[in-house]
């Protein structure tokens, strides 16, 4: 795997075998030392034109942890904020002889364009309103754990999801999607008609505008966190109306069958998409995520930077042995 | 697949004979099964380790057995497509534990060396003993085993495949020259 831009990139064995090693990682993560040697000598550079906190720490943690050389470049007060183009700024980067480069970006695509730009493996942590793949398998993760602890030989097609909420705006939710087209899951997407995404009928997916008539039905909710910044823009009323019709709120968390896991990609806003019963219930799988994410992401940079090809970067020299 | 010209050099009954006797040597090594714990190496060490563990419980009484993954240690990553990682099970605290590594075929040491990398992150034995099943020469590293079960002259460019049932439909060892 030289590059992750896209959930849809990933296929069932490579799904698996990102959890299956992501499985390991989560025990090393319990260790008194958290240290492998497996990226000794590789340099991994955080590229955030965006802010965030989660993403950023866990990868940084991540490629630590595997004993890459980690650097952190943010948008401000790095050349970008001087007015220089994303391709020289990951040029200059990628002239340096990093070895990958995880990117986040408000613009779709900046990633997929960032890898034709250069050597370097590329690693996509949320574009704009497109995509988010490793969050999307960190999701999948936690989720399999979940279902797995109930049932050890359970089958993802027999899993209902429902994802809630900013659909329009939320890269989560593409990358989810595309995940669980490759698993088989059936997912429903529940938004108010204002947040449907356009295009939405072509997704390998149900719609379905009323929360309360998919609750007794599904395994999983995924609610998604609604963006301050959305509320000005007229998609729904008042925050306090978007409670009463698509909030996980005391309510609806008491109609949903029992064990059925609650996901939340973070930050949560409590009280407005999810009620603080519910983000802190017994099948509430918010922490289990977050702890899930370094031991993902841990595995992906494994997928992405050891192996032949990834180390020759595209370049001619080969090693015969 | 066209077989090339092989040899089978240890049939199941001389591994079980091999695998008895050493089971012996590590207790008599260790004077008894007190604070041994065997660890296989994937893939074949682990039911090596689990056959040791199965003749010493029957000689002297249980002694744990687990296995330890070296993928992520190992110093040639970058030179093959991308290894699958397997699984790693502790079964003890290692501090101050006698730990016998377990693999199939001896050969460069830099598994082995891998492996003590490996150990060192998940405790402090008191002590580390190597076994094999087959020690073929050609160690790029200093490294010896304490027990083996034949020492088996090859050539640098000859395979050495160890087959053991229940991984795999036979138990033996084979050797064969190397595919071009």
């Amino acid at each position: 795997m030289k590059h992750l831009l896209s959930a849809a990139d990933l296929s069932r064995p490579e799904i698996d075998a990102i959890w299956e090693l992501a499985e390991e990682m989560s025990e090393v993560q319990h260790r008194e030392i958290k240290k492998l040697p497996t990226l000794r000598g590789r340099t991994v550079v955080n590229m955030f034109f965006e802010d965030s906190t989660r993403t950023r720490s866990s990868f940084e943690l991540a490629g630590k942890w595997l004993s890459a050389d980690v650097i952190n470049v943010s948008a401000k007060g790095s050349s970008t904020s001087k007015g220089e183009s994303l391709r020289d700024t990951v040029a200059t980067l990628d002239a340096m002889g990093v070895d990958a480069l995880v990117v986040r970006h408000s613009a779709s695509g900046a990633p997929a364009q960032t890898a034709q730009w250069v050597r370097a493996s590329v690693i996509n942590a949320g574009d704009g309103t497109h995509e988010h793949p490793t969050q999307a398998l960190l999701d999948g993760f936690a989720l399999g754990r979940h279902f797995r602890a109930s049932d050890p030989d359970f089958d993802w097609a027999d899993k209902k999801i429902a994802i809630v909420g900013d659909l329009t705006h939320s890269r989560v939710v593409r990358s989810n999607v595309l995940l669980q087209q490759t698993l088989g899951a059936q997912v429903t997407l529940v938004a108010p008609p204002t947040l449907l995404p356009s295009g939405v009928d072509t997704w390998p997916v149900e719609v379905c505008t009323d929360f309360d008539a998919v609750l007794g039905e599904v395994d999983a909710v995924m609610m998604l966190r609604v963006q301050r910044e959305r509320m000005a823009g007229g998609f729904f009323p008042t925050p306090r109306e978007y409670t009463v019709g698509y909030g996980l709120t005391r309510d609806r968390l008491a109609r949903l069958r029992p064990g059925t896991a609650i996901c939340h990609p973070g930050p949560m806003n409590r009280g407005l998409e999810i009620s603080a019963d519910a983000a802190d219930a017994a099948q509430s799988l918010v922490l289990e995520q977050v702890a899930a994410g370094v031991a993902v992401r841990m595995s992906v940079l494994y997928h992405v930077l050891s192996g032949e090809t990834a180390a020759t970067g595209g370049s001619k020299e080969r090693r015969s042995e | 697949m066209t077989e090339p010209a092989t040899k089978v050099v240890m049939d199941a009954e001389e591994i079980s004979r091999a695998l008895t006797r050493m089971a012996h040597e590590i207790l008599e090594a260790n004077r008894g099964r007190a604070g041994l714990i065997l660890l296989g190496i994937p893939t074949r060490g682990v039911p090596l380790a689990e056959k040791l563990a199965a003749i010493i419980a029957e000689v002297e009484g249980e002694v744990p057995v687990g296995r330890l993954d070296i993928t992520m240690y190992r110093d040639d990553l970058r030179r093959q497509p991308v290894r699958k990682v397997g699984r790693t099970h502790i079964p003890a605290p290692l501090d101050g534990a006698t730990v016998v590594l377990v693999d199939d075929v001896l050969f460069s040491g830099r598994t082995v060396a891998a492996a003590l990398d490996a150990l060192k992150e998940l405790g402090r034995p008191a002590a580390v003993r190597l076994a094999v099943l087959v020690d073929r020469g050609h160690r790029q590293l200093p490294i010896r085993a304490d027990v083996v079960g034949k020492n088996l002259p090859t050539s640098a460019t000859e395979r050495v495949v160890v087959r053991l049932a229940p991984t795999d439909d036979t138990t033996e060892v084979r050797i064969s020259q190397e595919r071009a």
